[in-house]
This record gives structure tokens, C-alpha cells and sequence, in this order.
């Protein structure tokens, strides 16, 4: 979980970290540090103003004024960066997608990824160490050897391994005849791992303040003033902004959010939990994942074991956990590693998510002429943070998507375009 | 953990009901809804923080849908009644 961001400071001088400051800093015993970030007031009018001081939102203000040279830009955060999804997720990095759009997407994202902390000059831990989805069937089998082999005509990374393969891989694995959930092999996507999730979103908070933006924590935003078919200002606890485009990025909380716009979304909020072992030595040096289980586990530096699973199933918007999803995890990693069963869980949490109805985001246009909406990433936005703010970015400099987002439109579903890669038909709960 | 009173059964844990969804109502004659109308009902949502009427079916138990009127922040059911039996808000 994310830890609150040090108090501000005007005087905030933008370093570079590398050995040099390192070893400089050691003789003032790290006590002379700058701060990563200021924390302005807020100014009385942007030209972007971004709400949601996710990963998503810092990202988009970070490539605003990278990639488009806009700086006039706020980021208004209603709590404390990475307080949201950001700071609450299982940090799994993939772009093994099935469906052109979302391949293409998530791939771009991963190749973010992979030169993220020297583009940040900040560590974001990014760890490939591989996602192995377990086949637990011929069905399954099938199904991943076509995921696989789409993955491979899109240039994306995949391996089908076979039982021996994946018992090499992972030891611990019951890979016997008798194990609760047999194992018939599985699909490697070994480019895919894990990253430090607070981070990201101090790393771009970093990158997009060093740039001009001004990042405002504690601004819950509590409505818009429309002029005809526009927005022109935002009320917030903070004072009202006025704001020439603006930039919604509030996962869990966009149908909240958008209704204070008068918009509807194809758009459910549910709670998704995880949970952490005690710390263990090493033993689990890659992301293994069970559809049939609905289950994943990685290993965290701290060698706590991270476990996810489903959602709670219903509505919410509470942003804590509730036993039943926990113990269907617990019982899915002892069926899985029967070695871990005396393993003591330390502590769960929950998020609340933004379920789209077809299971793919939406990044584009909104029917206000300068609203922009950034939403319904469900259980894997993590990994899409770099995208997202790559592609949002130009979707409100430039009023119109690039290439890599365009079939992530809202009005896709009034058009029968969805994107639902499960085929799990439209309900929220169900990709 | 979650309490829902089925009308039916009584008092019983949240395993043993299946969620169902908002219980949005299908546009009244299907014949007349054109495409806007049907996008509205199949993919829209209010998706309230707060009161919430939607559908669970009571599949462990006696198997029959209700509805429920549930808090969305705070899991509170509010009431449970037979579908289209809640009373008004
Ligand atoms: C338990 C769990 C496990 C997950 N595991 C993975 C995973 O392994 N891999 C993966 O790719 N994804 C995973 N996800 C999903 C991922 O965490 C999210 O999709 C992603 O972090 C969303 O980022 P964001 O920046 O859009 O949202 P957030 O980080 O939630 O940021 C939105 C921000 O908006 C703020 N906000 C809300 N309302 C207002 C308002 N009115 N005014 C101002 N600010 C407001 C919130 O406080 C919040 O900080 C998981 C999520 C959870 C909960
Ligand atoms: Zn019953």
C-alpha cells in the first residue's frame, strides 16, 4: 500500500538520481534529499486538467507535457497519489490479449514498461519474470494454443509448455495425477512479470512536476459548470478551477464522477481483493495464474506471497475485503502449492474497480465537447498505466484518438463493437 | 459477512445467493425499441455509491430470483421483497 506523500515544499529542486547524487547524499546521511514534487495551491485555471491522481492520471499529465508540450496542466486528487487502485493492485504486467485491439494496446504498454525507470529516471522495479496462465484441460490447452499462436501473428512473446516444462518451471506446482486441479502444461508469455506499484505513480508524479504540472493532492472534485455542450470549470474542495479540456481518470469512481457531468456509463464499481503471506526465502520466481481456479500468485520482493482471485461479485464501493473471495484464495494456492499450506496470511485489502461491460477500457471522447474519459480498465489497469497515459495524452491534445486506442470508443457498445475477449456477454461482473 | 433475508427462506449468508445485476426493466414493447433504446437497457448503468435495487437468485436455497435493496458503500440490505415487490424509496 502506498505511503502518504511528504508534506510541501516550495523550494523543491528537480535531481537527478543516479550513483553520483547517491553517494553525494550519503555524506548528509539522506537527510538532505529534495522532495520528488511540490504541492502547489491551485491555480485558478489550466488549460488540462486531469481528475484521479492514479497511475493513469499522473501518466497522462507526465506525456501532456513530454510528448505534446502542454505543461499548464493540474492533476486534482481527492486523497493521496496511489491511494486508489494504484496503490492497492497485484502489479501483474502482461499484454497477452487475444483480440487485435487489445493486443496492440497492451503490447505498446509492455514496451513502455521495459525502459520505464530510465525514462522516469526513477526505479519502478519492473520485473520480467514471466506469467504463466496453467492449462488445467485439453480445453484449456486449445484455448491458450490460440491465444498463443494470435499473440504470435501480433509479434507478442507466447510459449506453450507442456507438463514437464511447467514442473521445471515452477517445482512447488502439484503437478501429480492426484492434485486437485491436474496440470496439462500452460502458456508462458515470459516478457510479462511484475513492477513496484507506488513507483509508478511517484515516478510519473516526479516527471510531470519537473515538467510544469502541478500535482494537487487532497481536491475531491464535486461538480462541473456546463456552458452549453462544454465544461468550464470544476468545483472541488479545493476552490473552483476553471479548465479548457479535462481529463476524467478516476477508475472505481467514474460512474460517481461522471454523474456529476449528467453522464451514464457502461460501467459497474465491484470490490476486488488481494491478499499477502507472511515473507518467505525465494520460492516462486515467476506469476502463475489459474483460470479454472480463478486464482494467480507471485512472489513479492519482500518475499511476501501475493494471491488475487475474484471479485466480490455484487456492486460495491467499499474499498476493504469480505471473507468468502479471501478464503476461495487461500484454497486456491493450497490445491495449487500444497507446500504453502501452513503459510500465515498477513494482511488483505480490496480496490474498488471500474468494470467495463465487455471487460475493455474505454480511452476517447465523451459526448461533452471537452470532457475526455479514461475508465472501465477492470482488473488490469496496472499494467496499461503507461499506455493509458500515452494514449490519453493524445486524445485530448490532439481531440481525437490515436491508432492504439481508437476502438476503444464508448460509443462502441450502442454499435455493437465490443471488445469482450471472454465472450462473457454484458455483464460487468463476469470479464 | 453478508446477511440476505430471502423472503422465501429466511435469513442466510451471501454464499448461497448468485448476484444478478441491477434489475434494469426491458424497454416495454421490444418491437418499438429501436437500437439506442436497447444499448441503453443492455449496457448502461446508474452504478449509485449508495442505494442499489438489483436481483440475486437464491441459487443454494429454494433457487428463486428476489430483489434486494443494498448500500453499496457500506453492504447494509435494506429490504428484500419477491421481484418488483420493494417498496418505494
Ligand atoms: C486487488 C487488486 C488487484 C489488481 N491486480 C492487478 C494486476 O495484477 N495487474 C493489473 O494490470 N491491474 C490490476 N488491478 C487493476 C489496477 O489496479 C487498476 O486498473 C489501475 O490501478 C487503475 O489505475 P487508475 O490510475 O485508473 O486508478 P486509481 O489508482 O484508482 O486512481 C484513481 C484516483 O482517482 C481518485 N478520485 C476518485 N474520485 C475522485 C474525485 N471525485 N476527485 C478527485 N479524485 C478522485 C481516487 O482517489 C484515485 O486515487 C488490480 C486492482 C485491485 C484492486
Ligand atoms: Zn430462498
Amino acid at each position: 500500500m502506498a505511503l502518504c506523500a511528504p508534506p510541501s515544499n516550495p523550494n523543491t529542486l528537480i535531481v537527478k538520481y543516479s550513483i553520483v547524487s547517491l553517494l553525494r547524499n550519503a555524506f548528509s546521511h539522506h537527510e538532505q534529499w529534495p522532495l520528488a514534487w511540490r504541492s502547489p495551491p491551485p491555480k485558478p485555471e489550466y488549460d488540462v486538467v486531469i481528475i484521479g491522481g492514479g497511475g493513469h492520471g499522473l501518466a497522462t499529465a507526465y506525456y501532456l507535457a513530454k510528448e505534446h508540450g502542454i505543461t499548464n496542466v493540474a492533476v486534482l486528487e481527492k486523497g493521496y497519489l496511489g491511494g486508489g487502485n494504484t496503490g492497492r493492485n497485484t502489479t501483474i504486467v502482461r499484454s497477452n490479449y487475444f483480440l487485435d485491439a487489445n493486443a496492440h494496446f497492451y503490447e505498446h504498454s509492455l514496451k513502455l514498461w521495459e525502459n520505464l525507470s530510465a525514462d522516469l529516471n526513477f526505479n519502478v522495479m519492473f520485473s520480467p519474470r514471466g506469467v504463466l496462465n496453467l492449462a488445467h484441460s485439453h480445453a484449456d490447452l486449445e484455448a491458450y494454443s490460440r491465444r498463443g499462436n494470435a499473440m504470435r501473428v501480433n509479434g507478442i512473446d507466447a510459449e506453450l509448455l507442456g507438463l514437464d516444462e511447467v514442473r521445471r518451471m515452477v517445482p512447488l506446482l502439484d503437478c501429480s495425477a492426484e492434485a486437485r486441479y491436474p496440470v496439462m502444461g500452460g502458456l508462458l508469455q515470459r516478457r510479462g512479470g511484475t513492477a513496484r506499484h507506488d513507483a509508478v505513480a511517484w515516478g510519473y508524479a516526479r516527471g510531470a512536476d519537473s515538467r510544469g504540472v502541478d500535482i494537487i493532492q487532497q481536491c475531491e472534485v464535486t461538480g462541473f459548470s456546463r456552458s452549453g455542450n462544454r465544461i468550464t470549470g470544476i468545483d472541488t474542495s479545493r476552490g473552483h478551477i476553471r479548465a479548457g479540456k479535462i481529463g476524467l481518470a478516476v477508475a472505481g469512481h467514474s460512474g460517481q464522477v461522471a454523474a456529476l457531468a449528467g453522464l451514464r456509463l457502461p460501467i459497474e464499481s465491484h470490490v476486488l481483493q488481494a491478499l499477502v503471506s507472511e515473507p518467505v526465502k525465494p520460492v516462486l520466481d515467476t506469476v502463475v495464474t489459474s483460470g479454472a481456479a480463478h486464482f494467480y500468485v507471485s512472489q513479492s520482493d519482500k518475499g511476501e506471497l501475493v494471491l488475487g482471485g475474484d471479485l466480490d461479485m455484487y456492486n460495491s464501493y467499499g474499498q476493504r475485503s469480505n471473507l468468502p473471495p479471501v478464503e476461495h484464495a487461500v484454497q486456491s494456492l493450497v490445491a495449487l502449492f500444497p507446500c504453502f499450506s501452513r503459510l500465515r496470511m498477513l494482511r488483505t485489502w480490496g480496490g474498488v474497480m471500474d468494470m467495463s461491460m465487455d471487460g475493455s477500457p474505454i480511452i476517447g471522447k465523451s459526448p461533452i465537447d471537452n470532457l475526455y474519459l479514461n475508465c472501465g480498465w477492470c482488473y488490469g489497469g496496472f499494467k496499461a498505466t503507461p499506455a493509458s497515459g500515452w494514449c490519453f495524452a493524445h486524445t485530448i491534445a490532439q481531440d481525437r484518438p490515436h491508432a492504439l486506442n481508437a476502438a476503444f470508443t464508448l460509443d462502441r457498445y450502442a454499435q455493437g463493437r465490443v471488445l469482450d475477449e471472454r465472450g462473457a456477454g454484458p455483464f460487468a461482473w463476469a470479464h | 459477512m453478508m446477511l440476505i433475508h430471502c423472503p422465501h427462506c429466511g435469513a442466510r449468508d451471501v454464499t448461497e445467493f448468485t448476484y444478478g445485476g441491477a434489475g434494469a426493466a426491458r424497454p416495454a414493447d421490444p418491437a418499438a425499441a429501436d437500437d439506442p433504446q436497447w444499448a441503453d437497457y443492455v449496457y448502461m448503468r446508474d452504478n449509485p455509491r449508495g442505494l442499489h435495487d438489483e436481483l440475486w437468485q437464491h441459487s443454494a436455497g429454494c433457487r428463486r430470483w428476489i430483489a434486494v435493496r443494498r448500500n453499496t458503500l457500506t453492504h447494509d440490505v435494506i429490504a428484500t421483497a419477491r421481484p418488483g415487490e420493494l417498496p418505494p424509496r
